[in-house]
């Protein structure tokens, strides 16, 4: 939209998150060739956000601005126009069929059909306050024919398509809209932060083989569910790193500032190592304030996590998703730097895991290797995936819109 | 070796199942020796110390001296860690004494060294053999000093986490069940009586079959992994009214805190026994009245005929609580009244058996009918009379007034005000399965931290 006005700009796109722990700008371009580069990074503590919701629009505002000032200073570019990630234990995921059928079975298939199964898939029954986050294609099925991308031109009496919908409550997804709009930004699109961190860590061989990406963020826990190369579940856990430092600061009896300070340091998601040790504590003139137990503070986190884990891996085991995730897990989020967190959840889930390093895209290394920004790194990746497909074009245009439709999702 | 059986086993207990109680250091060495006095069969008992001269003054055919080369049979001079050392030290020949074991009971004074430290690491490899392990232990009296509760109640901790349940009894409410004239002996049998009447208690409950029965198995689930604590006590009461007397003395307990206890628990084993007469509308109208004190705990109920009762009937009940809270402090409930001199001492020891401990909150199991005798070495007649019963104490009924209007006061669902939840207070609530995941986890699965 914008960048059809302005083709100057369309190259530059920005992904913007308000997590729990801090607000990330990333600031990246597309290239020649049709890959990303990261060319900036804008970060801020975030304060005004819990379990990754807005809960002060002031305070997120302020964030917000000085993480997008100084990603626009990294990236030496004006920020007009944002891809916002959303979350919050309000968002709903489920898998819709639709169905289409033609009068005669020798009917070719043709756009609007497609048109139509696409609306039909997304009549649900959902409640009248909550809206369509993302609606992605799976697979079509063409007269019991399963596995089919792209069912334009072919024959067939009824075409079938199947879509996972993630949904949330309106004026909960706007909340953070607003705090956007209000520095005189636009949003180009709002995006499930799952998904956005899962475009920037897996590959197309990943989601073919089939791969669990776990985004451990402050706020909440987000899961993405790949097979076949297309996204089969998606969920959100509200519990997330501060739940952790809460257990610490109720289980060891210090304040939270201090408990995070110790999970950052002294924390592990094992307690092999740490039986019969102790931590003495200096106050802030540097004496020896107090001990603590080691084991204790490791045995609080693994418990917190392996239950995180747990319901995880019972969820997806639910849908019995377990025997096709032949990739493994991928971890990424602030809680992918906890030690030994790929031990735990291969322990849990019974299957390889992983820290993801944001493989997708290029640029400034420090924000390609931080698991804590792949969410701002998948926001750009997404965006340029839409504004490839978004961009006009003939027959040729088309076909590059679907191609790109399935890549991505 | 110290093992052997004491007594070939009696008609009704299913040998399949192997049961061993072991007393440590001082204390437990008493306990066991008293549980021998009363005639328990059918179990090995076993004195483990670190002192020979304690040693070889107890009556009892099986005893170990613990870390002879470590301390030279001289005892652990009340620290802790040379307790665990000695046991350490020995820790291969514990475990060849654990080894084909099903259920272990230890028995151990808390505070001194060797009952304290050597007491964790034999529940720890009790576990590791794979066998179901009971600890029923004692805090000191106030008057032993500070430094020994600290001691037990680190000890505690360790039992709490090394064995699958703890009873524990605080000596300190022993007062309430003595009075002024007392001598010292006569206490000091009081706290072991209490703990032989817990171990007896249990292991009646698994080894008697009952015509509502439960299995070996059954107490396992509950108990298994739960490093819980609970109360135990049993009641007797004969005559017309026993059905309504015997829950009277139940809740006059001062272990159960006056009623507290029940209703602090998330989880009862209910054992009923009477004579033959015994009535279905007994049997309801006691668990009923347990239910109205309990109505948040799972019920796990057994009951049984034991013809020697006559018209007597008795009631064992075990209330764990997933967390310890109040129950192992020695706090005032409520100002008892003195017992009368002469009845004191013996009433106690059957109708007011109590013992707060550890142990269990877990699913609901009701088993009906007497199918059992089973195949399985599992097998378990849930069902515990008091042995030996001697005539009823009138003591408990004088205070029941008391007791029971405390009970009715409990809410357990106080418990809740106490977590914090920190940050979260304020925002919506993460709930999955019913469950806040706000909560921090190590409380809500009732791991122990100090």
């Amino acid at each position: 939209m914008l960048n059809l006005f302005f083709p100057d700009k369309a190259t530059v796109i920005v992904g913007l998150e308000i997590g729990t722990a801090k607000v990330a700008a990333v600031v990246g371009e597309v290239t020649e060739s049709g890959g990303v580069n990261v060319i900036g990074i804008g970060q801020c503590p975030s304060r005004g956000v819990r379990k990754g919701e807005v809960v002060d629009a002031d305070l997120a505002a302020e964030d917000v601005r000085n993480a997008i000032v100084e990603a626009e200073k990294s990236a030496d570019v004006e920020i007009a126009s944002v891809y916002l990630s959303v979350t919050g234990g309000h968002l709903t995921s489920l898998n819709t069929h639709g169905v289409f059928t033609a009068a005669s079975d020798d009917h070719e298939i043709s756009p609007p059909d497609v048109g139509e199964v696409l609306a039909n898939a997304k009549v649900f029954n959902r409640p009248s306050e909550n809206t369509v986050l993302h609606a992605i294609r799976q697979h079509f099925t063409l007269n019991g024919q399963a596995g089919i991308a792209d069912p334009v031109g072919m024959l067939g009496g009824k075409l079938e398509l199947d879509m996972h919908v993630v949904h949330g409550v309106t004026t909960r997804l706007q909340n953070p809209v607003r705090v956007v709009k209000g520095l005189n930004l636009e949003v180009e699109e709002l995006v499930f932060s799952g998904l956005a961190s899962s475009l920037a860590l897996l590959d197309n061989e990943q989601k073919q083989m089939g791969v669990l990406v776990v985004d451990f963020g402050a706020g909440t826990t987000e899961y993405v569910v790949y097979a076949d190369g297309v996204i089969k579940h998606t969920g959100i856990l509200a519990v997330g790193g501060d739940h952790v430092t809460n257990d610490l600061s109720y289980g060891l009896r210090m304040a939270p500032a201090r408990a995070a300070m110790l999970k950052k340091e002294h924390g592990a998601a094992t307690i092999e190592g740490a039986a019969g040790q102790t931590l003495t504590l200096t106050n802030e003139n540097g004496f020896p304030d107090r001990r603590v137990n080691l084991e204790h503070l490791r045995r609080i986190m693994v418990a917190r996590l392996e239950e995180t884990f747990e319901l995880i891996d019972e969820d997806i085991g639910e849908k019995g998703f377990h025997d096709q995730l032949r990739a493994g897990v991928c971890l990424c989020g602030g809680g992918a730097r906890i030690r030994g967190i790929d031990g735990l959840a291969s322990d849990i889930f019974a299957m390889p895991a992983c820290v993801g390093r944001t493989s997708a895209v290029g640029g400034l290394r420090s924000a390609t290797d931080d698991p804590e920004l792949a969410t701002a790194v998948g926001l750009v990746k997404y965006g340029a995936i839409r504004q490839k497909a978004q961009r006009p074009g003939g027959i040729v245009g088309k076909l590059k819109h679907l191609a790109g439709s399935f890549g991505i999702l | 070796m110290t093992t052997i059986e004491s007594n070939p086993a009696p008609g009704p207990v299913k040998k399949q199942l192997t049961i061993k109680v072991f007393g440590v250091g001082g204390c437990g060495g008493n306990v066991v020796s008293h549980i021998a006095r009363a005639g328990f069969s059918g179990t090995q008992l076993i004195v483990l110390n670190t002192d020979s001269q304690a040693l070889s003054q107890c009556p009892l055919p099986h005893k170990f001296n613990l870390g002879l080369k470590l301390n030279g049979g001289l005892g652990a001079g009340g620290d802790p860690e040379r307790g665990r050392a000695a046991a350490e030290e020995d820790e291969a020949r514990l475990r060849e004494l654990c080894t084909g074991v099903d259920m272990v009971f230890i028995c151990a004074g808390l505070g001194g060294g060797t009952g304290t430290g050597a007491g964790p690491v034999l529940a720890r490899v009790a576990k590791e053999c794979g066998a179901l392990s009971l600890a029923f232990v004692t805090l000191p009296f106030d008057c032993e000093g500070p430094k020994r509760m600290r001691q037990a109640r680190l000890g505690l901790e360790e039992f709490k986490a090394a064995a699958d349940g703890v009873i524990c009894l605080p000596n300190q409410k022993v007062f309430k069940l003595i009075d002024e004239n007392t001598s010292v002996i006569e206490t000091f049998s009081t706290t072991n009586e209490l703990l032989a009447q817990g171990v007896r208690g249990i292991w009646q409950l698994v080894t008697r079959p009952g015509f509502i029965n439960l299995d070996f198995a059954d107490l396992c689930a509950v108990v298994r992994d739960r490093h819980s604590e609970s109360s135990f006590a049993s009641a007797e009461a004969a005559g017309p009214h026993r059905a309504k007397e015997v829950v009277e003395k139940l809740m006059a307990n001062p272990l159960l805190d006056g009623g507290t206890a029940l209703g602090e628990s998330d989880a009862l084993l209910v054992s009923l026994m009477g004579g033959p007469a015994l009535t279905m509308a007994e049997v309801n109208r006691v668990m009923e009245q347990i239910n109205r004190h309990a109505d948040n705990a799972h019920l796990i109920m057994g009951a049984a005929i034991e013809d020697a009762l006559g018209d007597r009937m008795t009631v064992t009940l075990v209330a764990a609580r997933r967390r310890s809270h109040a129950a192992d402090l020695p706090k005032d409930v409520e100002p008892e009244p003195a017992p009368d001199p002469g009845i004191a001492p013996s009433p106690r020891g059957n109708s007011d058996v109590e013992l707060l401990g550890a142990a269990i909150a877990g699913k609901p199991v009701m088993r009906a009918a007497a199918t059992k005798p089973e195949a399985g070495r599992g097998v378990v007649g849930f069902a515990a009379p008091e042995p030996e019963a001697s005539p009823v104490a009138t003591l408990a009924s004088t205070r029941s007034w008391r007791s029971r209007k405390k009970a009715k006061v409990v809410h357990p669902e106080l418990q809740l005000e106490t977590v914090t939840k920190g940050p979260f207070e304020h925002s919506e609530p993460t709930l999955r399965n019913g469950v806040d995941l706000d909560v921090p986890t190590f409380v809500r699965r009732g791991m122990p931290m100090n």
